[in-house]
């Protein structure tokens, strides 16, 4: 996908390009504002990553002039600042997610590819489905060839935003985030056992294993076929 | 020296010039000056009218009973009258002239002749002599010219010389009075000013001795309990939480730099390693790299919330939140891991919600980092380990606590581990950065509630008190904060 960097710090713009392109993206990099924004209303990206703070014009700023374009290409907003009304500010100024620095790759990775996905018709399905896994969104209810597993609530939400993002790494945090609701780093890994009793669940008598942990990363929900 | 005291008495004297004692205290000497200037010439002037007229009075009727004893017995009876009446002390002034001007009787020298001219007319005030006494002084009488039958005229009048005294006294009052009250004026300036600017200058001195790094100074109060005493207690209070500031800061960089260090270095060391044997698990080694990197990460997030909880960010939103959905949040998310650990996760909680003023999100990892710590260390305990979390609704608020049974801490060591990069367990092999209980501190000072460490015997209860929402309006809020500064006063002195 087309992925438009607007970053004013050469070293990182330069290596998020790079690292981008490594993931299998196309990227581009602006480095101020005005650039950033005539670069994102003439070109169609998929995701747009915005630095909140740039020279000539500051990213929010950008956003919002953006979205009253009717431009709805996905945002992430990177930004120092990780206060709980920062994000706010940025998710009202039309930005789709939020991380704040320092961040690890994978999780902008993970994020943007996530974004990314906003626009495929996935989002308004009622029903998800990996290889023989099946997730009904309406009756709540979710079945692993035909045999139906008994979910909590909790783990219920958790393999829906799974599944929603299939084939897609989430980190850890996404699901803190959009599970649980939660912006700060619990100290201990408690997802990680979350997720051993969902695989536990959805995967443990059978052959073939959907629930994947990528290391380093976060989890994926995926047919390997 | 000789030279240079008079340019500074100069200087001081100046410098009394601009205060604002000196600008008050001519206001007010203005002030006062005018209001006594009026008081006495209203008095003066109403005393004078009510002297004159009881003059005016006196001479008339003094007129008409002399005017009717002419009727009765003509020119010598009156005059008899006269001479009888002059020889009493402090006497009207009597005067009786033929149609030529010459004096027929009286006891007054010499009148203006145009006074005799003009009979019938008003009160008027003349100039006169006296016959009998010392004739050089001349006094002033107001008198009345009566015109008797025959040409002849009867002046009958009266001295004015006690109202003109009074009109003396009554000025002199004023001089006095204003005078002394420039007098006074000036002096209680000059007291005031000096005693404030004494005060003045012994603040700004300790704040210059504490602005060169001194910390440690504070303004001195006198225990009079007056503006400047205000004044001192609030900057002291202030001071105290620079001071603490600056105390929590230093800790931190030294404990940055003490435990982020060995990280670094550790991951220095393994990427050098595997930079000089490329082929010998050199994977493994980026990706325990990129573990390591993650979790400084981490660190440092933590470490910048914490922060910027400490510094009280404006913008957090607050609001009504239901303490028990809260817990509950907490204790799922939390549930799973205390099982695997052998720990048993329970909650009590009121049925009805719990309303309390605060921050979702904060309060939630603050109690999560509470559970953290409580199931960490109570799965030591081999047998029976269990975590109580408890909600309940106290007078002054809500008390949220999480017990523990496992080894507890140390009274000693109770507010220590609330610091920064604090962990008891000195070789820190266990996991968690040791910010923990800082952040919840940091949480529960935000929402002006308090964390306290209690023995659950055995094991840990930590209890955060959050204040009820009444609490929460601005002049509790103030006078929380005096509170708090007064405990930050206190500590602050033992930590001196």
């Amino acid at each position: 996908m087309r992925i438009l960097v607007i970053e004013d710090d050469q070293e990182t713009a330069a290596y998020l390009v790079k690292a981008l392109s490594e993931a299998g993206h196309v990227a581009d990099h602006a480095s101020d504002g005005d650039e950033g924004y005539a670069m994102a209303s003439h070109e169609n990206y998929d995701v747009l990553v915005v630095d909140r703070m740039l020279p000539k014009r500051d990213g929010l700023s950008v956003i919002s002039e953006l979205r009253e374009e009717e431009n709805r290409t996905p945002v992430l907003i990177l930004s120092a600042l990780g206060q709980v009304d920062d994000r706010v500010k940025g998710l009202r100024s039309g930005g789709d997610d939020y991380l704040a620095k320092p961040y690890a790759f994978s999780e902008l990775l993970a994020r943007i590819e996530v974004l990314a996905r906003r626009n495929t018709p996935n989002e308004a399905e009622t029903r998800y489905r990996v290889a023989d896994l099946e997730l009904d969104r309406l009756a709540r209810t979710v079945t692993r060839g035909g045999e139906t597993i008994l979910l909590q609530p909790r783990e219920f939400r958790l393999l829906e935003y799974l599944m929603k993002n299939a084939g897609t790494v989430v980190t850890r945090t996404m699901l803190l985030e959009n599970v649980w609701d939660y912006h700060f780093d619990p100290q201990t890994n408690v997802i990680d056992v979350h997720m051993s009793r969902l695989r536990g669940k959805i995967d443990k008598n059978f052959e073939k294993q959907l629930l994947h942990t990528v290391r380093g990363a976060g989890y994926v929900i995926r047919d390997d076929g | 020296m000789a030279k240079g005291s008079p340019a500074g008495k100069a200087g001081g004297r100046l410098r009394l010039l601009r205060t604002t004692a000196f600008k008050l205290a001519a206001v007010y000497l203005a002030v006062f000056t005018i209001f006594a200037a009026f008081l006495i010439f209203y008095i003066a002037k109403n005393t004078t009218q009510l002297l004159t007229t009881q003059l005016a009075e006196a001479v008339d009727q003094e007129t008409r009973e002399l005017a009717r004893q002419y009727e009765v017995g003509g020119l010598s009876r009156v005059a008899r009258i006269i001479d009888r009446h002059s020889r009493q002390p402090g006497a009207s002034l009597y005067l009786v002239t033929d149609p030529n001007g010459d004096i027929i009787v009286g006891n007054v020298a010499a009148v203006p002749p145009e006074v005799l001219a003009r009979p019938d007319s008003d009160l008027h005030p003349i100039p006169y002599r006296r016959l009998e006494e010392d004739t050089s002084a001349d006094h002033v009488a107001l008198v009345r010219v009566f015109a008797l039958p025959g040409g002849f005229r009867l002046l009958v009048g009266r001295d004015i010389g006690e109202r003109q005294r009074f009109v003396a006294i009554i000025r002199q009052a004023l001089i006095l009075t204003v005078g002394l009250m420039v007098v006074l004026g000036l002096a209680s300036w000059l007291f005031v000013s000096r005693r404030v600017l004494k005060r003045i200058d012994s603040i700004s001195a300790t704040s210059r001795q504490i602005m060169t790094g001194d910390l440690s100074g504070r303004l001195e109060v006198t225990g009079t309990g007056d503006e400047f005493d205000r004044l001192a207690l609030s900057l002291n209070t202030m001071l105290a939480r620079i001071e603490a500031l600056m105390i929590g800061l230093k800790q931190v960089s030294d404990n940055i730099a003490h435990d982020l260090k060995t990280p670094l270095t550790r991951m220095r060391n393994r990427v050098e390693a595997a930079l000089a044997h490329p082929d010998d698990g050199g994977r493994e080694a980026l990706v325990t790299t990129l573990e390591d990197a993650d979790q400084l990460i981490r660190t440092f997030n933590a470490l910048l919330m914490i922060a910027r909880t400490e510094a009280g960010s404006s913008g957090l939103a607050f609001g009504e939140i239901d303490g028990s959905a809260v817990v509950a949040d907490v204790v799922e998310l939390y549930e799973p891991l205390a099982e695997d650990a052998g720990v048993s996760l329970s909650a009590d909680l009121p049925d009805e919600p719990v309303m309390l003023y605060g921050n979702r999100e904060l309060l939630s990892q603050a109690l999560a980092n509470l559970v953290d710590n409580a199931v960490k260390h109570a799965g030591e305990v081999v047998e029976d380990a269990h975590v109580t979390i408890e909600l309940t609704r106290v007078k002054e608020g809500v008390e949220l606590s999480v017990a523990d049974n496992g080894p507890g801490i140390p009274e000693a060591d109770r507010p220590r581990v609330i610091e920064r990069f604090v962990r008891l367990d000195e070789s820190r092999t266990r996991p968690g950065f040791g910010l923990g209980l800082a952040l919840v501190a940091a949480v529960t000072k935000l929402h002006h509630g308090e964390l306290r460490l209690e023995d659950a015997a055995p094991g840990l209860r930590a209890v955060l008190a959050l204040p009820n929402e009444r609490a929460l309006t601005d002049d509790a809020k103030s006078s929380e904060a005096k509170d708090q500064a007064a405990a930050a006063v206190s500590g602050g002195g033992k930590g001196a």
